[in-house]
């Protein structure tokens, strides 16, 4: 039997848009697999960030359910939920999120605090990640001394800080140029492999597809097509040939 | 899909770890903070200036002493008139509504902060306890220089209009006259002064920051200011 580690059922969500109601999610159903690299992909506006805060807990939905590992997330505490988010889940997002009054390590070790990991111990992850994420020499500047490449480092290496299970990445390439969001995305799927971290990432960076092991196609507000990574494999050829 | 290990409850953070957050994040936004703290600064300078120089006037009058150059109506009256109640209400509305309006954009621009630290695990009572510290600090300094800032207006003012017989009759300590109008004493209005622009500013802030904490971080982040 799959390892399934995030479900939905029948998501809907609505936002109420002045006297109009905007359906951004009409009913989605996916699984997803532990240990996958799994991309949702689809137009701004068709949902998929949308969709990635629901999996995330970021937002709840209007109608249906979100399981993972098997919990229904409409049924957690708010305390639950803030374990959920500092424990289980690792967000990276389009716009780095970092807390620019904290240093790079500062940031990594937020989760941490939160956590209530020992301050020796938190000082020794934070540095471990950094160096992981080859920023071990700017560990002490804050967001605004940094490139947006190594931004997105610091928000990746704050993200595994209590080794989540799952990492939710929304459009963690947008903003940057083609090489360093080419290093990103590298960097992600490392910790996809040699980690087993289940990566969810919506996107619509083409870059993304040759690293996905299947692709969610989302088009207003509903799943278009599923596709593997081997029904993807002669697109990718186009795309890395454009890109260098 | 089988049941895994279950979702733990988040646990509370220690009160230092939380007075350490807030302070760094003071520090490091010394700028800004200085900007909010100047805003409740100079709201409580302005009503401890009009509350001292009534305390003034009021210590002056029953002292028989009449403002060297004002004899207007008013100043001859006993106790406070009419002029000198809608100054102090006033600026006690300027006051509320300057120190409640930094606060509130203090806040107010922070709302990404607030979602960001929802996504990394804090609880929507941590982020209001950061916010609850830091304004209570920026509005306990910030009215106590105001404070005393408007203590020395009332103070220069009162020498300009009744000269050094000031310092003889200068009412520091609450006092009730027979006959007269209980007067506050300068230092108890010094000490309103600071609570208020604690409360307010703690107010300001907590009250946006609650309502922050309280959305779900997607909609925080989604805030523009």
């Amino acid at each position: 039997m799959a390892d399934i580690v995030v479900k939905t059922e029948d998501v809907v969500k609505e936002y109420r848009m002045g006297s109009n109601i905007l359906r951004a999610l009409d009913g989605i159903n996916i699984e997803i697999e532990r240990g996958e690299y799994i991309s949702l992909m689809g137009p701004s506006g068709s949902g998929k960030s949308t969709l990635f805060n629901m999996i995330g807990a970021l937002d709840r939905p209007t109608e249906g359910q979100v399981y993972i590992d098997g919990q229904n997330m409409s049924q957690l505490s708010q305390r639950q939920i803030a374990a959920f988010r500092c424990h289980r889940v690792g967000y990276i997002f389009q716009s780095y999120n970092l807390l620019h009054v904290r240093s790079a390590h500062g940031n990594v070790t937020l989760p941490m605090i939160f956590a209530g990991i020992p301050e020796k111990q938190r000082n020794e992850k934070a540095e471990q990640l950094l160096d992981l994420v080859g920023l071990g020499d700017r560990m002490y500047h804050l967001p605004d001394e940094l490139s947006g490449g190594q931004r997105q480092r610091v928000a990746i290496a704050r993200a595994l800080a209590n080794d989540p299970s799952i990492v939710l990445a929304d459009e963690p390439t947008a903003n940057l140029d083609t090489i360093t969001g080419r290093e990103i995305i590298d960097l992600i799927k490392r910790l996809n492999t040699d980690q087993g971290v289940t990566v969810i990432s919506a996107t619509h960076d083409l870059k993304m597809l040759d690293v996905s092991d299947r692709i969610v196609d989302i088009r207003d507000g509903l799943v278009e097509r599923v596709r593997n990574r081997d029904e993807i494999d002669i697109e990718v050829g186009e795309v890395g040939g454009e890109g260098h | 899909m089988q049941q895994r290990t279950p979702i733990e409850e988040q646990i509370d953070l220690p009160f230092v770890e939380s007075l350490r957050i807030s302070f760094q994040s003071l520090k490091i936004r010394f700028g800004r903070s200085i900007i909010t703290t100047a805003g409740i600064t100079l709201g409580i300078a302005f009503l401890v200036s009009v509350w001292t120089n009534n305390e003034i006037g009021l210590a002056l009058q029953e002292s028989g002493r009449q403002s060297a150059i004002n004899t207007f109506e008013e100043t001859t009256e006993k106790g406070i008139s009419t002029k000198d109640i809608w100054l102090i209400v006033m600026s006690l509305i300027v006051c509320v509504v300057g120190i409640a309006n930094s606060m509130l954009m203090a806040v107010t621009e922070r709302f990404r902060e607030i979602g960001t630290m929802k996504c990394l695990g804090a609880l929507d009572g941590f982020v209001v306890r950061l916010f609850l510290l830091e304004s209570g600090f920026q509005g306990f300094s910030g009215a106590l220089i105001g404070a005393l800032i408007g203590t020395l207006g009332a103070v220069l003012l009162g020498l300009k209009d009744y000269g050094l017989d000031l310092f003889f009759y200068f009412p520091l300590l609450p006092a009730q006259p027979e006959d007269g109008t209980m007067r506050l004493g300068v230092i108890v209005v010094i000490l309103l002064g600071c609570i208020l622009g604690m409360i307010l500013a703690v107010i300001g802030s907590s009250f946006p920051a609650w309502r922050a904490a309280k959305l779900p971080p997607a909609e925080a982040m989604r805030t523009e200011v």
